[in-house]
């Protein structure tokens, strides 16, 4: 029996878009929590992002039916309320607003972003990293470049609002603004709310649970 | 069989049948072919069909193709942008002569994106496919406040007034715009419609408008649907 006994079960089940696995991971590391498992979602559903509940909801029931506690790395992503009607029927907290970008820059800031300067496309570390799979081939302009305009007519700035501090990841958000047109503006936020949020969802996990 | 006897490139145009050349301006909408639209389009014409024949049965019968394969997920957003893309060299050419000819329109509306939204790619593709379907279309354009849309309705006394959004924090503008309409007692003087990718059939519902659009397709026949309702009433 003992030689066929299963893999033990981590306490606390994290889902998450994959565009904040890196962070998540990251913030784990530095509080030394061992004690949770990381289910991640392709962040290429934020282009269909009514698929998000689904996907979502197959985790929770994974982690349910091992007894796990359950917290979701999800905004609202452009699901319209349907991830949060999903998550109350569930009983499970997800992370704060509307965007990743309106946690990461803490959402008094995102709306003074908002305010000065409607027409912002941001982007995060992740979005800059991937930026060609997910931003270019993504919309199709690396088939369709003349659909630029289109998508981008009215945008005016693109804003990085940066978790880490990194030259190379810099250099290639200011060339991924001159290939959309727009101004380049460069912010570090860290990690923001996520890191609050975390830590929120982690103290409601009972201590004996805690390794 | 090599590719090159796929090769569409040296097709003349001018030498296909009328059956045939609406079926090639088909399949040159779902590719997102603007020249070769424009060019149909002014060979029909000058076959002597009528601005709305050529319209209806080469341009809005090769979106509509378009608008089900999209909905089936065979087609994606970039395909169905250059095919509106190549529709509109149609429409620029079928427009004055629609006009010209004095057609009974099927119905008006003022459309636009509210307040604090600058996206328009799917109230500018709801408005082409209403423009294609005989409605005429007053786009009112982007980061539209309160006020604008109330002039706008004021101005031309549509019988449809459309609202997009793209944004979770700006799509409960539409209910600003839907009260203020119920406190001036204008409300039910117009259909409300609204559409965009994080709405849904409740938002919708909620806000008070009186339908929800998923889609340009779904909109037009929608909108048709009201239009007809109401005058009929």
């Amino acid at each position: 029996m003992a030689a066929s006994e299963p893999t033990a079960i981590a306490p606390a089940l994290l889902i998450c878009c994959s565009a904040l696995l890196r962070e998540i991971l990251d913030f784990c590391k530095l509080n030394q929590w061992s004690h949770y498992e990381i289910q991640t979602i392709t962040a290429e559903l934020h282009n269909r992002p009514e698929k998000i509940p689904a996907a979502v909801k197959q985790l929770i029931d994974v982690g349910k039916q091992r007894g796990q506690q359950i917290f979701v790395g999800y905004a609202d992503c452009g699901t319209g309320g349907l991830l949060d009607a999903l998550l109350e029927r569930e009983n499970v907290e997800r992370l704060p607003g509307a965007h990743c970008y309106e946690f990461y820059a803490g959402s008094r800031q995102f709306a003074d972003f908002q305010e000065q300067q409607l027409g912002t496309f941001y982007l995060t570390d992740f979005l800059v990293r991937h930026f060609d799979r997910l931003v270019i081939r993504g919309l199709g302009l690396d088939r369709k470049p003349e659909l630029l305009p289109v998508y981008f007519g009215n945008y005016r700035k693109l804003l990085y609002l940066a978790q880490s501090d990194d030259p190379k990841l810099q250099q290639q958000a200011q060339q991924a603004a001159v290939k959309l047109g727009l101004e380049y503006q460069y912010q570090y936020s860290g990690s923001g709310g996520l890191g609050h949020a975390l830590s929120a969802f982690n103290q409601k996990i009972p201590m004996q649970l805690v390794q | 069989m090599s590719e090159d006897n796929y090769d569409d490139d040296d097709l003349d145009l001018s030498t296909l049948a009328d059956d045939e050349l609406v079926e090639q301006m088909h399949d040159d909408l779902y590719d997102g072919m603007g020249e070769e639209i424009i060019e149909g389009t002014n060979l029909l014409l000058a076959r002597g069909w009528s601005p709305s024949k050529v319209l209806n049965e080469a341009l809005v019968g090769g979106m509509t193709i378009v608008g089900v394969d999209f909905r089936d997920g065979i087609l994606f957003v970039p395909e169905v942008l250059s095919a509106a893309g190549a529709m509109k060299g149609g429409m620029a050419i079928l427009r004055p002569l629609l006009a010209e000819t004095g057609a009974e329109s099927v119905g008006k509306m003022v459309i636009g994106t509210v307040k604090g939204d600058i996206h328009d790619i799917g109230k500018n593709l709801v408005a082409m496919m209403m423009e294609g379907a005989g409605f005429e279309v007053i786009d009112i354009g982007i980061n539209i406040p309160v006020e604008k849309y109330l002039a706008a309705l004021e101005e031309h006394q549509p019988d449809i007034l459309g609202m997009s959004a793209l944004l979770t924090t700006t799509m409960p503008y539409m209910k600003v715009v839907i009260d203020t309409m119920i406190e001036q007692g204008v409300r039910d003087d117009y259909i409300v419609l609204v559409g965009g990718a994080p709405l849904n059939q409740e938002f919708g519902d909620a806000v008070g408008a009186d339908g929800y659009c998923r889609d340009a397709a779904i909109a037009v026949e929608m909108a048709k649907e009201m239009v007809a309702q109401r005058r009929a009433a």
